[in-house]
């Protein structure tokens, strides 16, 4: 067991600073994107009426295009979209 | 009260990595959360990389580790796995960099020891998550985050005049969280 004095528990403590929130947010987001989130948002980008089934009955457009939906991918499609 | 109770609680690294598994999209969030400050430091501190080339590496570390996970032998030697991914790719950065400017270094001469404080850093820092959310909260705002009293002060609704002295309480806090032997932090206890 080491013992510690509070500056050097200072200096560990600054040692392990936070990356930007955007690059944890992107990794967190992985299995998200696994799932076909990039694709959803990409193509209701391009596509009118993909996003217009999207705003309507988000799930429903999701389950039509094949994707398999869950709370969270429909969340992050809500977000990612702004709808 | 209960959170207090509950920021004891934390999980090991072995049972979030068998969440994450299971296909449990929290688990990931939270594996990423708790080596995120890891993998950056290791590319930004040991390898210096550029912030272009930390964000690169820093999303292919995890990238892989999501793809590759079911391939861990060990579940208790995530942090490790991270670290070697991670150097591996500092690496690769680097040198591809050099191929342009080949007066580059391919490795800095003191990686290792680097790397070995950030290990430090890091058991610390599982010892902080097991404080209660006022310590843990107030720490990492003021030495992780770099946060004035100010705004510590505005973020938690404490007046700015109390927070070195509970800076300080905490420290302590910490001290005999760190010095009481049976605690076995979780990347700690990870071994590797």
């Amino acid at each position: 067991m080491r013992h510690y004095d509070e500056e050097t528990l200072a200096d560990l403590l600054r040692t392990l600073a936070a990356p930007p929130e955007a690059w944890v947010k992107a990794a967190q987001e992985i299995p998200l994107a696994r799932r076909g989130l990039d694709d959803i948002v990409e193509r209701a980008r391009e596509d009118q009426a993909f996003r217009d089934a999207l705003i309507a009955d988000l799930e429903t457009a999701l389950e039509s295009a094949g994707y398999d939906t869950d709370s969270a991918l429909t969340e992050a499609v809500r977000e990612r979209l702004s709808l | 009260m209960v959170a207090d109770v509950l920021a004891h609680v934390v999980e090991t690294d072995a049972q979030l990595v068998a969440r994450c598994r299971a296909g449990d999209d929290d688990a990931w969030r939270e594996l990423v959360e708790r080596f995120s400050r890891y993998v950056y430091a290791i590319s930004v501190q040991a390898y210096r990389l550029s912030d272009a080339d930390a964000e690169d590496v820093f999303q292919e570390v995890f990238a892989r580790a999501y793809v590759n996970l079911p391939k861990l032998r060990n579940d208790s030697a995530i942090r490790p796995w991270l670290a070697q991914m991670t150097r591996r790719l500092c690496l690769d950065t680097i040198r591809a960099g050099a191929r342009e400017q080949p007066e580059e270094l391919p490795e800095p001469a003191d990686a290792d020891d680097a790397i070995a404080r950030l290990d430090e850093a890091l058991y610390v820092h599982d010892a902080l998550a097991t404080l209660p959310d006022n310590c843990r909260e107030i720490l990492d705002r003021f030495f992780a985050r770099d946060e004035s009293y100010r705004n510590i002060g505005d973020a938690l609704d404490i007046p700015a005049g109390t927070i070195a002295s509970r800076i300080s309480r905490c420290l302590v806090k910490l001290k005999t969280e760190l010095e009481d032997e049976g605690r076995k932090p979780a990347s700690v206890e990870s071994g590797g």
